[in-house]
């Protein structure tokens, strides 16, 4: 992520940094006003955005490429079709050949097969992860802005606490808690990591709605508090959080590799995932770095996809930055 | 105030009893350990059904905050309310959340100064309108959406089944307005609070909007409550006009006597502002010299003496006493003369 020119420039704590961030993100929304011509006018800023389209390029062709991966792979990624090449002493990494364009790793298993189908782990952690994440962000933002007082105190405490640790660290620490690491254990770790930064900054835009002149508007009919919060509160509010999320999507991705890489995802290898294959690849660095590089790689483009898209998604709909 | 009805040409409407009586208002705001602000400083004004009553001022003066007491919608927290605000024989100030919220959009409505702002973003122009009706009087959405189509061709919208579906970006200024009437009026509430309804609207719809204020006054013998700076307004619609300076009532009359024989520094301020048509050419506005900031506290002076072109040496020294009861009345030590 590229840091918000809203930062002041002193030295600050990696909290406070966090939360000046999501605090910007949030009452960037607040001045917002003409609803749908608001988003007219960001798409058709976004059109002409080359950022924005290459983002938006590589993101669909990573959604496309997972969803067909299996049909679209060689071979299945648990076979071992190149056993046989396996040398442990001359040749532990079988290279390319006929039928196995980026050749195989150190069990035999076709390479490019392996990639393709691994990017459906990572799409499936990463959109997952995220919208656990936006879930929870939602429950507890929502309950923060819309009754405030105590609830809102508590509640915006706790994730202030959960702000000021760094989020890779705090999902290692969730990740590493669970008895048998599974997919899920790594999914839910990585969601719980994103659940303060959505309540943040949901809150932020929720208070901001509460504020707005056509809640005032619907209070003076007499609308009942549970249709002012979910009817003309939280589509209003929902703005910044939906902006946020293609970016958590990014970070969740690189996370789950990260976490992947170190042991805590799925272990069982049959079942790749880019983040593991690295991992895996990392005792033959010196004969074979084209093994950690290839997982690398991708993880890299997409996660940049992501990046750009949802940045240029931020500074389109963000009036401040707008020209 | 409680003084009998003084000699003066009562409107016929005067004789029933008040729908809204409004007695020794006070909003106070501040916290803990602050020096509190009176917003509102003791206004008191009775409405009676069919009736407009004009509250009229300059920015800061009180004018919305009494209404935003009125209908319940002050901040929860950092402010205090005192006073009555006795509505139907209850006292609105002191009902709960709850009974307070099933009077408001059924009993007493409320129409702001910015349309677009007011109406939700995201929700078509019919759902917001039958959100009223479902809410107040138990229909569902579909027996509603028919009657909020009759009630937007009421105000003036046309071709209304085709604009339900619209959300309040695609309509103009006028039609947004139109629309938030017709949100108001959805369950012909029986006092109405008009807070600078026509603000942000260009001037010729301005003209219609008002027209249709009063078009639907008329018909439906709802009170309105009428809070503008805009004396113009007040000519066209109001029966009753009280002038507002510093949470106060300075001045009351019936419009005629207001604007032939206006009595108060203040409201003869306010005319003077008004650009007229029939001024010499090249002739200055002539604005009223300084801001609200400059106002005296009420408890030892008159707030717009400083100010006032008429002061004495008593208005720094006194607070002006209210001369007159709830039809008439003036709070000042040297008047205009009776003829400008």
């Amino acid at each position: 992520m590229t840091p918000t020119p809203e930062l002041p420039p002193e030295r600050t704590t990696y909290a406070e940094r966090r939360s000046q961030r999501i605090d910007a993100l949030a009452s960037a929304s607040a001045a917002e006003e003409g609803g749908v011509s608001l988003i007219k006018s960001a798409w058709r800023r976004l059109r002409r955005n080359p950022v924005f389209l290459v983002g938006l390029a590589i993101t669909v062709a990573f959604i496309a490429l997972a969803l067909v991966a299996p049909w679209l792979a060689p071979w299945d990624p648990a076979a071992r079709p190149l056993l046989d090449d396996v040398r442990p002493q001359s040749n532990p990494v079988p290279g390319p050949e006929a039928g196995h364009p980026l050749g195989a790793d150190d069990k035999g298993r076709d390479l490019l097969s392996r990639l393709l189908v691994g990017s459906q782990q990572t799409l499936l952690v990463g959109v997952l992860a995220t919208f656990f994440g936006l879930l929870g962000g939602l429950v507890l933002g929502t309950l923060a802005g819309a009754v405030g007082g105590w609830i809102d105190s508590l509640v915006m405490r706790i994730v202030d606490v959960m702000l000021s640790i760094p989020s890779l660290l705090l999902a290692f620490t969730l990740a590493a808690l669970a008895t048998r690491p599974s997919q899920w254990t790594l999914i839910i770790a990585i969601a719980t990591v994103q659940v303060p930064i959505f309540a943040r900054l949901l809150r932020g835009s929720m208070l901001a709605q509460r504020a707005s002149d056509h809640v005032l508007a619907a209070r003076s009919l007499g609308v009942k508090q549970r249709a002012i919060v979910f009817r003309h509160m939280l589509p209003n509010a929902l703005g910044p959080v939906i902006v946020q999320a293609t970016l958590v999507l990014a970070v969740a991705i690189i996370d789950a590799a990260a976490l992947s890489f170190l042991g805590l995802g799925n272990p069982d290898d049959r079942r790749p995932e880019w983040g593991q294959m690295l991992g895996k690849a990392q005792p033959f660095l010196g004969e074979a770095p084209h093994l950690a590089f290839y997982p690398a790689a991708c993880i890299i483009v997409v996660a940049l996809g992501f990046t750009l898209m949802g940045e240029s998604l931020r500074e389109a709909l963000d009036p401040k930055t707008r020209r | 105030m409680s003084t009998p009805m003084s000699t003066h040409a009562v409107h016929p409407v005067h004789s029933s009893e008040p729908l809204l009586s409004v007695r020794d208002l006070r909003v106070t705001f501040g916290r803990r350990g602050e020096q509190p602000f009176k917003a509102v400083d003791g206004i008191s004004f009775d409405v009676r059904p069919g009736q407009t009553v004009g509250l009229v001022g300059e920015s800061g003066c009180g004018k919305s905050v009494t209404s935003l007491a009125i209908m319940g919608l002050l901040p929860t927290r950092g402010n205090t309310v005192e006073g009555s605000a006795v509505f139907d024989g209850e006292d609105l100030l002191r009902l709960s959340p709850g009974q307070m919220r099933d009077r408001r959009g059924r009993e007493i409505a409320m129409i702001f100064q910015d349309p677009l702002s007011s109406l939700n973003p995201v929700v078509q122009i019919g759902r917001q309108v039958t959100e009223v009706m479902e809410r107040h009087q138990g229909l569902s959405r579909k027996e509603a959406m028919p009657k909020a189509a009759e009630l937007l061709e009421r105000v003036g919208i046309p071709d209304p089944k085709a604009r339900l579906v619209n959300y309040p970006h695609q309509l103009s200024g006028g039609m947004r307005q139109r629309a938030l009437i017709a949100m108001a009026l959805a369950c012909k509430p029986r006092l109405l609070i008009a807070d600078e309804p026509t603000t942000a609207l260009d001037v010729t719809i301005q003209a219609q909007i008002l027209a249709l204020l009063k078009e639907l006054v008329v018909e439906t013998g709802t009170a309105l409550v009428m809070i503008t700076h805009d004396l113009g307004v007040v000519a066209g619609l109001c029966d009753e006009v009280n002038v507002l300076y510093g949470g106060r009532i300075v001045e009351r009359g019936d419009r005629h006597t207001l604007f032939s024989r206006p009595r108060h520094p203040y409201t003869v301020g306010l005319l003077n502002s008004i650009p007229r048509l029939d001024a010499p050419r090249g002739e200055a506005l002539s604005p009223i010299p300084g801001s609200v900031a400059d106002n005296l506290p009420w408890d030892s002076a008159c707030a717009f003496a400083p100010r006032c072109p008429n002061a004495l040496d008593v208005c720094v020294q006194q607070t002006p006493e209210w001369e007159g009861d709830d039809v008439v009345g003036l709070r000042c030590f040297n008047p205009m003369g009776v003829s400008r």
